[in-house]
C-alpha cells in the first residue's frame, strides 16, 4: 500500500428535502487499499458514494482524484476517469450474455461488436482477478454470486482505478464472499482502490485495511483496520456500548412441555426437487431452537412448510400436540405460528401499502378489525398508533408506506404484528439480516422477550454469532435433512461449520 | 444521450393529485386538438363552444350525454374493477354482449309480466351471462395462469360471432320471424321498456341512476371490506397476499366474475333503456367495452371517479353527433377522444413520477 491520495473527499454536503444525508464529511482513500466505509442504515454511506459516482452532485464542499479537483456531471464522467460503482442491486441484462453486458454502454467499442475479442478479454480479467465465470453464459444462468462478479468485470473492463462496491456481500453466501475477499486483494495488490461500504463489522474487519466511520451523515473518524477491534468499531457506529455476548435467558426450558412438534417432514422446492427430507424436531415453550445451514439447504422450505405457505410431501406439524391441516396458512395462523420471513417488505409485507394496513394483514379477519366483512376504520387507525407507539416504530404517520421506512423500521412494523396476535410459535427466517447494529439489538431483544414469555422460537439464521447468543439448542441443515442437533451449550463455531459443510458429528469427534 | 429533464419516482403520491392529473390531462388535450383543429382551418373556441353547449350546458343536450354515458359507466366500472386487482380484463365488450343476449332474453320471455318484474330479471339475466362468460377467462387465469389479456380479447370476438349467430345465422328465440330481407332482432314489448326518470328537469335513463348507485357500492366493497382489502393486497403484493393465506385464485375468479356481471348488467341496461332488440350489428359497432377500458384509465380505476369520467366520454360522443357534417368531419371528433387518452395515460405516469431538471438532479431513492 502506497501513501498516495488517490481520492479526496472533504466538506461534503448533501441535503434532500427534509434530511441533511452529508454533513461535512471528509474521507480519502489510498492507492492500493481497501477502505471500508461503515455506518448505519442513514448514516449517509449511499450518498456519499453517489456523490462520487456522479449520480448526485453535492451541494456543498470538494472532491479531488490524484490531487486534482473535479466535478463529474454524469456516472458516466466519473467512470471515464476511473471510478466505478458494483451496486447492490445488479444492473444486467439477464437475456444478454456476461460479455454482451460486460461492454454494454461502453462506447469505445465502436458500432460493432467483436463477440470473440470481447469474450477473450473477458476471460482474462476474469482470471486474473479470480473471477470465475463463463463469459458465454447468458446473465439469467448465473447465481447471485456470478452475477455480482459480471458487475465487478463490467467496471474493471472499463479500466476503473477506484470501485465502490455497496454491501457487496449482502447477497452472498460465505463462501463466496470469502472469495470476493480474495478478489478485492488481487485488485489493491495492482494498486487499484477498492471503497467498501458495509455495516458488517466482521466483514470489515477481515477485509480493509482502514476504516471510515460515519454516523448521522458525518464523519466519526477514520482508523487502521488492524489498530482497532469490532468492539471499537461497533462503538464508532451506534455512538454507545454494544453487548455482543451470549444473552441471557430466563427460562430454563428443561421441563416444559412441547409446544411444535416437526414430525418427519418432507417438501419439494419451486422447481419440484426435495428440499426437506425426513425433517423432525420439537421446540417446547419458552425455548429459542437455532437452525444453522448454509442458505439453500431447506431453511426457506421448513419455515414456509410450518407456516402453512408450502405443502408437506410427508410428515405432521403439531402445536401442543394438536396437529395442524398441510399446507393451510389460515390454520396455522389461528394455531398460534407466528411468522417472520426472509423477504420482508415482498412476503412479510406489502411494502406499497401503509403501516396501517400492513398491521392488518392477518386479523382482517377478525374482530374488531372487521366485522361483517367490513373493514372498521377506526379500529384499524388505533391498532396501528398503538403498535407504532409500542414498537417504537419511527414514522410520520400510520398511513406512511412501509417502502418508505427504514430497514429497522419495516422489521418493527413485521414484529409488531406478528407479536401482537400472542403467538405459541415464533418462526424467524434471517430476521437481522441487512439490518444496522441498533435495529439488530432491536429484533434480537424482542425475540429474546418472547422466548421469555413462553413463546417458542425456530430461528433460522445464517450468523453463527447469532445463533450461538440467542439459541438454546441447535439443529443443522444440511440438503434438506438435520444433520446434527446440539445443545448451543456444547456447540462451537467449529463444529456446526462442519456439519454446515456436510461433516457428519460423528466422523469429526471419533 | 443527455437530457436536461428526466423522471424521478415518486415517494408518495398526493391526494390532490386523483383530481388534479385527469384535470390537467384533459386541458393539455384540448390544447393538442386546438391545433389539430387550427390546421385544419377550423376555430377551436367556437368548436369548444359548440361541444360545451351540445353536450353539457343545456337541460336536453345534458340528457343527451347521460344516454352516451350510461353503457360506458358500466364498462367502465367493469374495467375499474378488474384492473384494480391487476387483471387486464380487455373483455368487457364481450361481457356486455352477453349480458345484452341474457336480458333480451328475460325481456322477451317474460313480457307478460309487470314491468318491475321484467327489469329485476333483466338485470339479473343480463348480469349472470356478463359474469359466467367473465368466469371463463377467469378459471383460465387462476388455474392455467393462461394470459387473461388474450383470452378475454379472444372471448370478444366470440360474444360478436355469438350475436351474429343469434341474429343473422339461425332462426333463434331472439331473431324476429316477420323480419323478411335484413333479419333484425325481436322487439321487447313497450312495457319491459326501463322507464326514465326526471330529476330536476333533467331526463336520467333508469340505467345510468342504476350505474351511479352501482359504483358507489362497488367502491365501498374495494375501499372498506375484507374483500376489496384482499383485492388490493394480491394485486400489489401477491407474495405477501399468499404469506398471509388469502386464497388468490378465488378472488381472481369472483373479481373477474363480479366484473363481468357488471358489464352484462350495462348490456341489460342498453336494451331495456335504449334499443330494445338484441341489436347484433349496433352492438359491435358501438364499441362500448374498449371504451370502458379508457373510462376507467381517465377515472385511475376508481369506481365512483369511473361514472363521473363516464359522462364526460359521453358528452364527447353527443357533442360528436352534433358537431359532424359538411364541414367537420367525425374524424375531428375520433382525434379529440383519442387525444384525451393519449394526455391521460401520460398523466398517469406524471402521478407515479414527477419530472426534474437535470441541475437539481437527485435520483430514485431517497438518501440512505
Amino acid at each position: 500500500m502506497s501513501e498516495k491520495i488517490a481520492v479526496r473527499m472533504s466538506g461534503i454536503v448533501k441535503r434532500f428535502p427534509g434530511v441533511i444525508a452529508n454533513d461535512g464529511v471528509n474521507f480519502d482513500a489510498r492507492e492500493g487499499e481497501v477502505h471500508a466505509l461503515l455506518g448505519e442504515n442513514g448514516a449517509g454511506k449511499s450518498t456519499l458514494s453517489n456523490i462520487l459516482t456522479g449520480l448526485y452532485r453535492p451541494d456543498n464542499g470538494e472532491i479531488e482524484l490524484n490531487g486534482e479537483s473535479i466535478s463529474f456531471s454524469s456516472p458516466r464522467a466519473a467512470l471515464n476517469a476511473g471510478i466505478g460503482m458494483v451496486h447492490q442491486h445488479f444492473r444486467l441484462v439477464s437475456s444478454f450474455t456476461v460479455a454482451e453486458n460486460v461492454v454494454l454502454g461502453d462506447e469505445s467499442t465502436g458500432t460493432f461488436l467483436n463477440a470473440g475479442d470481447v469474450a477473450q478479454k473477458v476471460e482474462e480479467l476474469s482470471q486474473r482477478y479470480n473471477l470465475a465465470v463463463d463469459p458465454r453464459a447468458r446473465v439469467w444462468q448465473l447465481s447471485v454470486g456470478e452475477q455480482q462478479r459480471v458487475e465487478i468485470l463490467k467496471v474493471l473492463y472499463r479500466g476503473a482505478r477506484i470501485l465502490i462496491l455497496d454491501e457487496p456481500t449482502a447477497v452472498l453466501t460465505p463462501q463466496e464472499a470469502d472469495a470476493l475477499f480474495i478478489t478485492l486483494r488481487a485488485m489493491v495488490k495492482e494498486g487499484r482502490t477498492v471503497i467498501f461500504i458495509s455495516h458488517k463489522l466482521d466483514e470489515v474487519m477481515a477485509v480493509s485495511d482502514r476504516v471510515t466511520v460515519l454516523r448521522g451523515g458525518r464523519t466519526v473518524g477514520t482508523i487502521e483496520t488492524a489498530h482497532s477491534s469490532r468492539r471499537e468499531l461497533a462503538r464508532l457506529m451506534v455512538g454507545r456500548e454494544v453487548v455482543f455476548d451470549r444473552v441471557e435467558r430466563k427460562i430454563n426450558s428443561s421441563d416444559k412441555e412441547t409446544v411444535l412438534r416437526v414430525n418427519a417432514v418432507s417438501a419439494l422446492d419451486d422447481r419440484g426437487n426435495k428440499a426437506l427430507n425426513d425433517v423432525s424436531l420439537t421446540i417446547k415453550t419458552g425455548e429459542v431452537l437455532g437452525v444453522a445451514g448454509v442458505s439453500g439447504n431447506g431453511q426457506r422450505e421448513l419455515a414456509e412448510v410450518i407456516a402453512g405457505m408450502r405443502h408437506a410431501s410427508a410428515g405432521t406439524i403439531s402445536v401442543n400436540e394438536k396437529e395442524i391441516p398441510n399446507g393451510k396458512v389460515r390454520h396455522a395462523i389461528s394455531a398460534g405460528i407466528a411468522h417472520v420471513p426472509e423477504d420482508r417488505l415482498h412476503t412479510g409485507l406489502a411494502s406499497s401499502h401503509s403501516i396501517e394496513d400492513n398491521l392488518i394483514l392477518k386479523s382482517y379477519r377478525t374482530q374488531p378489525i372487521s366485522r361483517y366483512s367490513v373493514l372498521r376504520r377506526k379500529a384499524i387507525q388505533e391498532n396501528a398508533s398503538q403498535l407504532v407507539e409500542q414498537y417504537d416504530v419511527k414514522t410520520p404517520s400510520t398511513e406512511t408506506p412501509v417502502r418508505l421506512l427504514s430497514g429497522g423500521n419495516v422489521q418493527k412494523v413485521l414484529l409488531a404484528r406478528e407479536f401482537s396476535a400472542n403467538p405459541k410459535v415464533l418462526i424467524a427466517a434471517s430476521p437481522t439480516r441487512g439490518l444496522d447494529v441498533g435495529a439488530i439489538e432491536n429484533v434480537r431483544s424482542h425475540i429474546v422477550a418472547a422466548a421469555d414469555s413462553g413463546v417458542g422460537v425456530l430461528l433460522i439464521s445464517e450468523d453463527l454469532e447469532e445463533l450461538l447468543s440467542l439459541s438454546d439448542r441447535i439443529v443443522v441443515l444440511y440438503e434438506g435433512r438435520i444433520v446434527g442437533d446440539l445443545p448451543t451449550s456444547s456447540a462451537t463455531r467449529e463444529s456446526l461449520g462442519l456439519l454446515m459443510g456436510g461433516v457428519a458429528l460423528e466422523e469429526h469427534t471419533s | 444521450m443527455k437530457s436536461p429533464l428526466r423522471l424521478e419516482r415518486r415517494l408518495t403520491q398526493p391526494k390532490k393529485l386523483n383530481w388534479l392529473v385527469p384535470l390537467i390531462s384533459i386541458a393539455a388535450a384540448l390544447a393538442l386538438g386546438a391545433i389539430v383543429l387550427l390546421l385544419t382551418g377550423k376555430n377551436p373556441l367556437s368548436a369548444y363552444h359548440r361541444i360545451l353547449e351540445t353536450a353539457f350546458t343545456s337541460k336536453s343536450s345534458f340528457s343527451g350525454t347521460l344516454v352516451s354515458a350510461t353503457p360506458l359507466a358500466f364498462t367502465g366500472l367493469c374495467a375499474a374493477l378488474t384492473f384494480r386487482a391487476g387483471i387486464i380484463n380487455i373483455g368487457g365488450e364481450g361481457q356486455f354482449f352477453m349480458g345484452a343476449v341474457g336480458a333480451t332474453l328475460a325481456g322477451l320471455a317474460l313480457s307478460g309480466q309487470p314491468t318491475a318484474i321484467i327489469i329485476l330479471s333483466m338485470v339479473v339475466m343480463g348480469a349472470l351471462f356478463g359474469g359466467l362468460y367473465a368466469v371463463i377467462a377467469g378459471v383460465l387465469k387462476a388455474k392455467f395462469n393462461t394470459n387473461e389479456i388474450i383470452t378475454t380479447l379472444m372471448l370478444n370476438y366470440l360474444a360478436g360471432i355469438f350475436l351474429n349467430y343469434l341474429i343473422f345465422g339461425s332462426t333463434s328465440y331472439w331473431r324476429d320471424p316477420q323480419s323478411m330481407g335484413f333479419p333484425t332482432g325481436k322487439q321487447l314489448q313497450p312495457r319491459a321498456f326501463w322507464p326514465s326518470l326526471h330529476i330536476v328537469g333533467f331526463t336520467v335513463p333508469l340505467g345510468f341512476l342504476l350505474a351511479t348507485i352501482l359504483g358507489m357500492l362497488l367502491w365501498f366493497l374495494y375501499a372498506r371490506t375484507r374483500f376489496g382489502y384482499e383485492v388490493n393486497v394480491i394485486a400489489d403484493a401477491p407474495s405477501a397476499a399468499r404469506y398471509a393465506g388469502m386464497r388468490t385464485r378465488w378472488k381472481i375468479i369472483s373479481v373477474m366474475a363480479i366484473a363481468g356481471a357488471v358489464a352484462g348488467f350495462g348490456g341489460a341496461s342498453d336494451v331495456g333503456d335504449f334499443r330494445h332488440v338484441l341489436d347484433a350489428k349496433g352492438l359491435q359497432l358501438a364499441g362500448y367495452g374498449y371504451t370502458g377500458i379508457v373510462v376507467a384509465a381517465l377515472a385511475r380505476y376508481n369506481p365512483v371517479s369511473a361514472v363521473t369520467v363516464a359522462i364526460l366520454m359521453g358528452g364527447l360522443t353527443n357533442a360528436g353527433y352534433a358537431l359532424q357534417g359538411p364541414n367537420f368531419p367525425s374524424g375531428l371528433v375520433g382525434t379529440l377522444q383519442g387525444l384525451i387518452l393519449f394526455t391521460a395515460v401520460a398523466g398517469e405516469v406524471l402521478t407515479r413520477y414527477r419530472i426534474r431538471t437535470q441541475k437539481s438532479g437527485a435520483l430514485s431513492e431517497v438518501a440512505a
